[in-house]
């Protein structure tokens, strides 16, 4: 069976500067192979780089890269395209961008592309890339819960516009981002000049082993004035039952998923090397089993991002959980190889 | 769906990939009932494809993965199901203990 293909979805609230990241992007000649799906063709940048129209809302660019106009829904669109690729419509792609609109949750997108069977069979969630706009990501934060969950569920947070704010409010805003979203690198963008492989190459799901540190400390004011949305990280000495862990994050998922922003972590369930565990919501993306551990901490570490749940609570539950799975006569046994 | 038994084959996030399949789902019933054991309800492996869950009134519901269990359990409990719910964390210290 074919690999799936990558796809990086693009979020960001409105004017925060995401389709001057996604044109930029476009133009880039490293971007051949890739299917980009934006809201509005006329509104990117792209004039100068169009080679062909294939239809009315589809464009091939200079550099190769396929650009669609998102016509409603993405589940339909998204199989639209792998229809016109094999009709040969389209030519091959390797993998496919996707600009979410400013005002989108991202977590039902997310649900669409893990949970679907076909989609989940042709797709795979590479990255979730976050911009922030500088000037007016902090306001942003304060009056819009989607933007704080935009912030939470990203992989990578890009601040924008940093050249046009004060330094003190742009490194204040960084700041913020971190305490919001440990797991997640934030790197400053100036009118989208990023290389595409920054963003949407290689394995960005798998968790920095120095974000995994316990944050409880850092930013945790800045993290409280975020809606009561709260970043913090679980570190267990002992092995965890992948059993036990299951039956305790579905339970949680079921019965707390909205307010479980994000559950991201390394998980030791008794192998040579973790369980990476990766979460939005309801949403769990497949578990990956790798080799051995990214440093010399072999602890099972996971960060949450909670919206009024308190670490304790989460922790004291899983203790108990884990408790179960020792004494159901449960040895360490791991979730999916990779 | 399977064409013997009827049921729906899916795929889900916690299923073991290779080896451990059914010592996992063996496991996953006892952590489960032990969890479920104040709520008046239980739950039973189907023949390795499915849980069937009963309650003390002699309804029972099949559920095919950990993620539908608990919408179904909650159902039949008639009460809120939260593992973070301090009462059912003593519960479960206790019945570890």
């Amino acid at each position: 069976m074919a690999e799936p293909l990558p796809v990086v979805l693009v979020t960001g609230f409105l004017g925060s500067g995401k389709t001057t990241l996604i044109s930029a992007l476009l133009a880039h000649p490293a971007m051949g192979e890739t299917a980009v799906l934006v809201n509005e063709l006329g509104e990117v940048a792209i004039d100068h780089h169009l080679v062909r129209q294939v239809d009315e809302r589809t464009v091939v660019l200079d550099s190769g890269c396929i650009c669609c106009t998102l016509r409603g829904d993405l589940q339909d669109e998204l199989r639209d395209l792998l229809a016109r690729r094999a009709r040969g419509e389209l030519a091959p792609f390797r993998r496919v961008v996707v600009e979410t609109t400013g005002l989108a949750d991202p977590a039902p997108v997310l649900s669409t592309l893990v949970g679907e069977p076909l989609l989940r069979h042709h797709y795979a969630v590479e990255a979730v890339v976050t911009t922030v706009d500088a000037v007016n990501g902090a306001a942003t934060l304060d009056r819009h819960p989607e933007s704080v969950k935009q912030a939470a569920v990203a992989d990578t947070l890009l601040v924008t516009k940093a050249d046009t704010a004060a330094p003190a409010d742009v490194a204040a805003l960084e700041a913020r981002l971190r305490a919001l979203n440990p797991v997640a690198p934030v790197r400053r963008v100036a009118f989208g000049a990023i290389a595409p492989d920054d963003l949407l190459r290689g394995r960005t799901r798998d968790v920095p082993a120095a974000a995994l540190a316990d944050r409880e400390a850092a930013g945790h004011d800045h993290a409280r004035h975020a809606g009561d949305v709260r970043a913090f990280t679980l570190v267990l000495d002992e092995p965890l039952d992948w059993d036990a862990f299951a039956v305790w994050l579905t339970m949680l998922l079921h019965s707390r998923g909205l307010d479980v922003l994000r559950v991201k972590g390394l998980l030791d369930v008794g192998a040579a090397g973790p369980v990476v565990l990766d979460g939005v919501q309801h949403v769990v993306h497949r578990p990956r089993h790798l080799e051995a551990w990214p440093d010399d901490d072999h602890r099972s570490r996971i960060v949450f991002i909670t919206r009024g749940i308190e670490r304790e609570a989460v922790l004291a539950s899983l203790e108990a959980f884990a408790a179960l799975g020792r004494t159901a006569g449960a040895t360490p046994a791991g979730g999916r190889s990779a | 769906m399977c064409p013997l038994c009827g049921a729906l084959l899916t795929e889900h996030w916690s299923d073991p990939e290779d080896g451990g399949a059914r010592r996992g789902r063996v496991l996953r019933t006892r952590i489960v009932r032990r969890v479920l054991a104040g709520f008046g309800v239980t739950l039973s492996d189907w023949g390795g494809t499915a849980y069937v869950l009963h309650d003390g009134k002699g309804r029972s519901e099949v559920v095919h993965d950990l993620t539908t269990l608990w919408g179904e359990a909650e159902r039949l409990a008639g009460r809120p199901l939260d593992p973070l719910d301090p009462t059912l964390v003593a519960a479960l210290r206790r019945s570890d203990g």
